[in-house]
């Protein structure tokens, strides 16, 4: 029988730079490694040096100026409460917002997700490319995607909504690939050997399997979702952050605290309810 | 009698039945969607929006190299390194001051009155949105990097915490007993008890928190808060587009170079 060659694992550089020490222990011979904190803590320590450096890190704007903020969050911790009337409906707004991103969203991602996972596509090269299209739209920010598509289709709620879809897809998708190259595959397998075909052999295998997750997975983007849609207003799409905006540009800091208050009650109630359903779901 | 059916087919008939959940769930979800379609008013593209559509993918395709080699401040690179600088403080700040917090609202350190009151505050830094923060400490610190750099130090706090409090509750007591046994004094408790088991999972935290921090530095810049999103939007709306693209080129880049490694160093740290 020919033994195959295992190849012997190459030690870490560190390791041959600084071999290990052998000591006796119990009459076994034991190779103890150096330690590394003293390099991690010397590059640690450029790493924010460096960063000091280049964000113009004061802590003496801080001493001297710290009772601003407290000023400030005095007022906010004193909300109007007569502005309340107000907030309703841009609040309306940001649900409903992200109640239509999310459902577009992960409808959206689902399909996408499918190609994107290695165990139902054999293809490689088609897997990495929707892989790289998906990280892709993860790193755009949702503010400026939001900004973008205020200019394409002008200001309001509908250039909130699809910023908020292209956000809850790039998400979604992310959660569902992974979640779909964990399930079992020996009934898809089972059925595509009894000759149906592959949609069918998801549909009826696969699918089950992932949709509790699935549901979970667009629940926690909902809940995402509601705190991201708040700000959207910012840049012209809807919503609250649109009053956000304005009563910081008025220096009306009680008004601020009444929106601020509002979202809190709201995002409260939303991620209990959610929180109870993905918790039913698992 | 189901005498006829065999086994399965008898099983098959039985098989749970709650199509009036089903029913009620796609009832609520209708009305619900139905609700929330009024949001959607589909005005029509605007009338420069297929305009902005092309210089979009004009953009990206033709970014602007000047911008993206040039080392001077308002070149891109530096403005990555700025939001890269602004992320990394923020995320140690706020990692550091997450220890008092997370460790005074763990239910089994302290009492469960306290535990309540910390866990409520570090819930209402999370509510409040990064922007708005960025809103209020502009005021104080006035508009640059330094500001993004003590707003993400705060809102940090809020999730830092959150992950560390799991990370204290589920911290085994036992060994403690016996490190008591074997003589070892307060300190060393807490250097062989008690930091090897947290120490993982804190960092593993932090990584996963400076992901989400890079991305919520380039949006801050948006308000002032220094980094490269001031610079994004203010070419969005004056419609430059590639230097749009060239903003966007790099922060793609960076933002897959920071996440393919988080990842790594987070799956060798959860394998240990």
């Amino acid at each position: 029988m020919t033994r195959k060659k295992y190849k012997q694992a190459k030690p870490l550089l560190f390791d041959r730079l600084f071999p290990p020490r052998t000591m006796m222990v119990g009459g076994h011979t034991v190779q103890k490694p150096r330690s590394r904190a003293w390099l991690i803590s010397i590059v640690l320590l450029i790493v924010v040096a460096a960063s000091v450096m280049i964000t113009e890190f004061d802590i003496g704007i801080l001493i001297k100026r710290g009772h601003q903020l407290w000023v400030i969050l005095a007022k906010i911790f004193n909300p109007k409460w007569e502005y309340f009337s107000k907030v309703v409906n841009p609040l309306l707004d940001t649900i409903k917002m992200s109640v239509m991103g999310s459902v577009i969203g992960s409808l959206l991602a689902l399909p996408f997700s499918i190609i994107a996972s290695a165990n139902i596509v054999k293809n490689g090269i088609l897997v990495a490319i929707m892989r790289v299209l998906l990280n892709i739209v993860r790193t755009l920010p949702t503010l400026v995607i939001a900004s973008i598509s205020a200019l394409m289709f002008g200001l309001g709620t509908f250039a909130g909504t699809v910023a908020i879809s292209i956000f809850t897809f790039g998400i979604v998708s992310k959660m569902m690939y992974e979640s779909i190259e964990t399930v079992d595959m020996g009934a898809f397998e089972a059925m595509e050997a009894l000759g149906s075909t592959k949609f069918r052999a998801f549909w009826s295998a696969v699918f089950p399997q992932i949709l509790p997750t699935y549901l979970s997975h667009c629940l926690y983007s909902f809940e995402i979702n509601i705190r991201a849609a708040s700000i959207l207003g910012y840049v012209g799409a809807g919503g609250l952050g649109i009053l956000i905006n304005d009563r910081v540009g008025f220096r009306d800091y009680e008004g601020l605290g009444m929106v601020l208050l509002t979202l809190f009650v709201v995002v409260l109630i939303i991620d209990n309810t959610s929180q109870y359903l993905r918790r039913k779901l698992s | 009698m189901q005498t006829t059916l065999n086994p399965i087919e008898a099983m098959y008939d039985n098989r749970p039945r709650r199509w009036w959940i089903y029913t009620l769930i796609v009832l609520l979800l209708t009305i619900v969607l139905g609700w929330s379609s009024t949001a959607i008013e589909f005005k029509g593209i605007a009338s420069k929006g297929a305009e902005v559509a092309y210089g979009i993918v004009y953009g990206i395709f033709h970014p602007d190299t000047n911008l993206l080699w040039t080392l001077s401040p308002d070149g891109v690179p530096y403005l990555l390194l700025q939001t890269v600088g602004i992320a990394v403080l923020g995320t140690l700040i706020g990692g550091l001051l997450a220890v008092p917090f997370s460790f005074l609202a763990a239910e089994n350190v302290v009492p469960k009155w306290l535990a309540f009151i910390v866990r409520a505050f570090t819930l209402l830094i999370r509510t409040i949105p990064s922007l708005v923060w960025a809103l209020v400490w502009i005021r104080v610190t006035g508009p640059g990097p330094f500001c993004g750099v003590v707003t993400q130090s705060i809102c940090s706090i809020g999730m830092i915490s959150k992950m560390y409090i799991n990370a204290i509750e589920d911290l085994d007591t036992k060994i403690l007993e016996s490190l008591d046994a074997a003589g070892c004094n307060t300190f060393q408790k807490i250097r062989y008890g008690i930091l090897p088991q947290l120490y993982a999972n804190f960092i593993s935290t932090i990584i996963y928190r400076f992901d989400i921090n890079i991305k919520d530095a380039t949006t801050l810049g948006i308000v002032g808060a220094g980094g490269i999103g001031a610079a994004l939007i203010q070419c969005i709306n004056s419609r430059r587009w590639s230097m749009v693209g060239a903003f966007l080129f790099g922060l793609i880049i960076l933002m897959l170079i920071i996440d393919f490694f988080s990842t790594r160093v987070r799956k060798r740290l959860a394998r240990g």
